[in-house]
């Protein structure tokens, strides 16, 4: 590990109070609670032996299975040092987390990012709409219990001379295939479904 | 008015004028073969490039392809377009951008759907958010398959696609 991430590391173990810290691949990642997210990101930005200043990215990743199902991810980029950080948070489907907007004006798109796929609330974000998606569009599809094909398909009607929004319905499963075994027939999920049942 | 294209032999009397007029600088035709004529030539395109295949639809206008001997150009406007290329995936909040820039051009209006995306979904077939094919939206004329096509495969669609308008001769579409 370089000697200015282990300063960067010394740094944020003294005064930011993480929950955890580790530099495996020469990469700095700490996780803390949500309620510490302004101080730790107004520290790193600004502290002399961090000055990470580029904001890369906010992610988030399902757990559906844990009772916490969020991880909110951000990435952060030091010019002057050339190293990266992750902070990681985690939190509940019903809890919202502080918007970094204040600090990193650039993270307004990522929460809405964020917020899109994942629904994922950033307290005091100035416009939280969703970005991607599109209009009117219901559910969160990065979930893992967002259906893959969504829950409606469009089409233009002839009649009524616009858009309509209809149930998917699919004319071909979706088939998973098995690469390991060419000789086996695809699996169609329509027949799990029915086997399951 | 459709004109009666069942009549493809012209009649002695066109033959005589023909003939009396050809070394003097004219030609003598049918107006339906002009228009056709006039109409096969000029087959300006709508850019509506959406993913990599606009890629390719560039190329088709570069000098190694030359799209333009064929009197075809790109328009930037909807209202100056006879050919709408949909070249790319189509997603469910782009449709009915493409339904509106579809509905300003003027008739007689063609499309090709250019790529597996326009054709049928392609590699998202699945996905949440594309439509499933661009004919869902708007008439398709001409399909051009392949991920992406290649520039010949989209100017030998653009060569069908005057076939196309050749054989139907109408003035109205």
């Amino acid at each position: 590990m370089s000697k200015i991430t282990e300063v960067a590391k010394e740094a944020i173990k003294k005064n930011c109070n993480p929950i955890e810290i580790s530099d495996d691949f020469n990469q700095l990642q700490i996780s803390i609670s949500a309620d510490q997210i302004l101080d730790v990101v107004d520290f790193i930005k600004n502290d002399e032996a961090c000055e990470f200043r580029q904001i890369t990215d906010i992610a988030g990743v399902d757990f559906p299975d844990r009772q916490k199902r969020f991880d909110v991810i951000y990435h952060f980029l030091s010019f002057k040092h050339n190293s990266r950080l992750r902070i990681k948070i985690i939190i509940g489907e019903d809890e919202s987390i502080p918007s970094i907007t204040s600090i990193f004006p650039a993270a307004n798109w990522f929460e809405r990012e964020a917020f899109d796929m994942y629904g994922i609330q950033f307290r005091d974000h100035p416009d939280l709409r969703r970005i991607l998606t599109d209009y009117g569009f219901e559910g969160y599809p990065l979930r893992k219990d967002f259906p893959l094909s969504g829950n409606v398909e469009i089409r233009y009607d002839e009649i009524d001379k616009k858009i309509v929004h209809e149930p998917v319905n699919l004319q071909q499963d979706f088939r998973s295939f098995d690469i390991q075994s060419p000789w086996e027939r695809t699996n169609y999920l329509k027949e799990d479904k029915k086997n399951n049942e | 008015m459709a004109i009666n294209t069942d009549i493809q032999e012209t009649s002695p009397e066109l033959e005589r004028l023909k003939e009396l007029y050809a070394d003097k600088g004219f030609v003598v035709t049918s107006i339906n073969n002009l228009i056709n004529w006039a109409r096969t030539g000029s087959l300006h395109w709508m850019t509506f490039g959406l993913a990599c295949c606009a890629v390719e639809m560039m190329h088709v206008g570069t000098p190694r392809y030359d799209v333009e001997r064929f009197g075809a150009a790109p328009r930037a406007s909807p209202r100056h377009a006879d050919v709408l290329i949909v070249a790319g995936t189509l997603t469910n909040k782009m449709a009915s951008a493409l339904r509106k820039a579809y509905d300003q051009m003027p008739e007689p209006r063609y499309v090709i759907s250019m790529g597996s995306c326009a054709n049928g979904g392609g590699y998202y077939h699945y996905s949440y958010s594309v439509v499933r094919g661009c004919d869902r939206i708007i008439p398709v004329d001409v399909y051009v398959p392949g991920c992406p096509p290649t520039a010949e495969g989209l100017l030998y669609g653009l060569l069908q696609l005057q076939k196309k308008i050749r054989r139907e001769g109408n003035i109205k579409r």
